[in-house]
């Protein structure tokens, strides 16, 4: 069987804040339908890499390709990746339904009324369609942001702890949404503090700990039951280091 | 993909930043109330001490007008970019495959029209104040106040984005655009002294020809210099 094409190909990426360097080095490829749990202790550089693969920062050093383009130089490779972040980037004065398809007119969708309806189906959320952002809860919220970001059926889908502030029904329509990109060959970058939601719809996890990809394993090699741990134990340790070089 | 798609062209994106941005005042009209406000407000004030017998109608209103715009565009301004930091909606626009040229267009189009909208309501005001006649001196005012907008506008859009992601944004504006008004405000401000006493068009051409010539830089300068005010 030929292998799947490469989605996303991160190469020597490094990203400094005056002295200090948030991302160090970082090398990743990721092919169609591949998801990529990132796991990391607070201040690892998880949302600083999310952000330079997103093209939102500029790298130090390095070079992102999204279907073998440069991510920063080409619109066609912007327009094949999809962020889902902390923030939900919604304009809270604008419906549901007009923040969706204004994101789907962004990215020159040829229906963009049928894309914005089909994405809110998708993430449960059409009956609250046509209520302004403002008026709804921050999961709702949450949700119509996930909707914007996968409107234009992305090929590389960026997830900065996607399933905070969702309730059940809204965790459940994320995960399914998920599931379907992937199958339909999307690779998915997900940035999590939860090992368990991570492994669960990861197909391979790596640890980052100071700006460095420190493990990388496909799923089928790790052991669910002591992963966290041993993941655990990774973070710990540095944190000692780290502590012992400074005294 | 979903279905079929092209990126949309500079201008396209433009218009669509620029219709969203309007919209989202439309909805909340804070920034056009608290700028008519001001406005009205300015020219009441500068009516209740003008004093006739010493100045004409035709030397205070121009000065009463460009402090009124210059002032009235930074409320606009101000907003132009904080509606995009409020929940990093400026970060969808930038992951999307637009341009930063077309989004400093799209939210330029978008403040020209936010100001011509406040002028609307202004110039008339102004004529009412200061009994002018609303005839082709006025015309070539509307069309000397259009070329000041675009202007101020080109300036104003590069240093909102500039300032909005410091603590001090709402008095960074001013102190990065007011210099740069100068020029086009003092162009605007002679051409318009002249059109309304009635001076021959020769003595106004040579003031809005350099009008023109700074509106064309600042626009060249602005949009290429937009994309580094967006580089963290």
């Amino acid at each position: 069987m030929a292998p799947t094409p490469v989605a996303v190909e991160v190469s020597g990426l490094s990203r400094s804040f005056g002295r200090r360097r948030a991302v160090d080095g970082v090398d990743l490829s990721l092919r169609s339908g591949d998801c990529l749990a990132l796991f990391g202790p607070n201040g690892a550089g998880k949302t600083t890499l999310l952000r330079v693969i997103a093209g939102l920062l500029k790298p130090t050093a390095g070079a992102v390709h999204v279907g073998g383009r440069a991510l920063r130089d080409d619109a066609r490779a912007r327009a094949q990746v999809g962020l889902i972040s902390h923030q939900s980037m919604l304009y809270r004065a604008l419906t549901a339904r007009e923040n969706v398809e204004f994101a789907a007119r962004l990215y020159g969708l040829a229906d963009p009324a049928s894309a914005a309806t089909r994405a809110l189906e998708h993430m449960r959320i059409l009956d609250r369609a046509d209520a302004p952002v403002r008026a709804l809860s921050r999961g709702l919220q949450q949700r119509v942001s996930i909707a914007r970001a996968i409107v234009h059926e992305p090929t590389v889908v960026l997830l900065d702890e996607p399933y905070t502030g969702l309730d059940a029904v809204g965790s459940a329509a994320l995960s399914d949404m998920l599931m379907l990109l992937r199958s339909t060959g999307a690779a998915l970058l997900l940035v999590t503090h939860s090992v368990d939601e991570g492994l669960a719809l990861a197909s391979r996890a790596a640890i980052m700990i100071r700006g460095r990809i420190v493990r990388h394993d496909a799923i089928g090699a790790i052991d669910a039951n002591t992963y966290g741990a041993e993941y655990r134990a990774l973070v710990i340790g540095d944190g000692a280091r780290a502590a012992a070089s400074v005294a | 993909m979903n279905g079929a798609t092209r990126v949309p062209g500079t201008l396209t994106s433009a218009w669509l930043i620029a219709r969203k941005d309007l919209a989202i005042e439309f909805r909340t009209r804070t920034a056009f109330l608290s700028a008519l406000v001001f406005a009205v407000l300015a020219l009441c004030i500068f009516y209740f001490t003008w004093d006739e017998s010493i100045i004409t109608a035709a030397d205070r209103a121009p000065g009463v007008l460009w402090v009124v715009l210059a002032f009235s565009a930074l409320l606009g301004l101000q907003r132009s970019f904080a509606i995009e930091d409020h929940d990093r909606g400026i970060d969808a626009l930038l992951v999307s495959p637009i341009s930063r040229e077309a989004l400093y267009i799209g939210k330029a189009i978008g403040n020209v029209i936010f100001l011509g909208a406040i002028e609307l309501v202004a110039i008339p005001a102004l004529a009412l104040f200061y009994n002018l006649h609303f005839g082709r001196a006025m015309l070539i005012v509307c069309l000397i106040v259009l070329l000041a907008m675009i202007g101020i506008v080109a300036i104003g859009t590069l240093f909102s984005a500039m300032a909005v992601n410091t603590r001090l944004a709402e008095l960074l504006l001013p102190m990065l655009s007011l210099p740069f008004f100068v020029p086009v405000l003092m162009d605007a401000a002679q051409a318009s002294v002249r059109v309304l006493a009635g001076a021959p068009m020769s003595t106004v051409w040579p003031w809005l020809k350099i009008l023109i010539a700074f509106d064309i830089v600042f626009i060249v300068a602005c949009t290429l210099a937009f994309p580094f005010t967006l580089e963290e």
